[in-house]
């Protein structure tokens, strides 16, 4: 599967798309951006008059890129009109802030994918190539729960 | 190993990630991971994956699917074991 059919495959739309690109794809990882437009909704109120990206809207960003869009493309052919993606454990750390108009780059690495569950480690870098924001992301994506 | 202690080992590896002490404290061969531990199938997944890591042994999808109870597991296990 092709890069850009990942991402037609998500079962996300705006404001809930936080999947710009994908830049490369294997049996073992994933790598994507998004950038945090400063129109988004949340900076109106987190905080009052000092925008910062909430750490649950990162932690989705890692699980659409890094957990969700793997599983798409693992998943390749077997990827069926009843699939269906729930999101089932996290455990981050949120190293620096993430600002209005920054674009993140995720990284994924495949720790399995087995009986319907992956579990893989994210990183979270900045432009500058900083790490924002790591830690382990699981879910099950399967035709059955 | 018997029965007794394989159901014993089993049941330190669901330990984790049962949110049901009374049902844990009463844990027989009919207990069901799903119904009586409360056990999501994310979890399921952990314990499987624990079991093979324990004894050594590889869990098809299909005994995987009917790994829902300790009285089956059990049984899977013992002939998985049997076969090595």
């Amino acid at each position: 599967m092709n890069l850009n059919e990942i991402i037609k495959q998500l079962p996300y739309s705006k404001p809930f798309l936080f999947v710009d690109e994908l830049l490369h794809a294997d049996e073992n990882g994933i790598t994507g951006t998004y950038t945090f437009s400063e129109d988004l909704d949340f900076y109106k109120g987190h905080f009052k008059d000092n925008p910062v990206t909430p750490g649950v809207i990162l932690t989705e960003t890692m699980a659409q890129i890094g957990m969700v869009c793997l599983g798409i493309y693992l998943l390749g052919n077997d990827l069926k009109k009843d699939t269906v993606v729930a999101f089932t454990s996290a455990d981050m750390q949120f190293l620096k802030p993430v600002y209005p108009n920054e674009k993140v780059t995720v990284t994924s690495q495949k720790t399995f994918f087995r009986f319907g569950k992956l579990k893989c480690e994210v990183v979270m870098k900045n432009e500058a190539g900083i790490e924002v924001c790591k830690g382990i992301v699981a879910g099950m994506i399967t035709t059955k729960l | 190993m018997n029965k007794e202690e394989l159901t014993a080992q089993l049941k330190v590896i669901i330990k984790p990630y049962t949110t049901n002490t009374d049902a844990y404290e009463n844990f027989t061969e009919d207990t069901d991971f799903i119904k009586d531990l409360n056990i999501n199938s994310a979890n399921l997944v952990d314990i499987i994956l624990d079991i093979e890591e324990t004894f050594d042994i590889v869990i098809e999808n299909t005994d995987m699917e009917r790994m829902l109870d300790v009285k089956t597991s059990v049984v899977i296990i013992e002939t998985k074991l049997a076969a090595k």
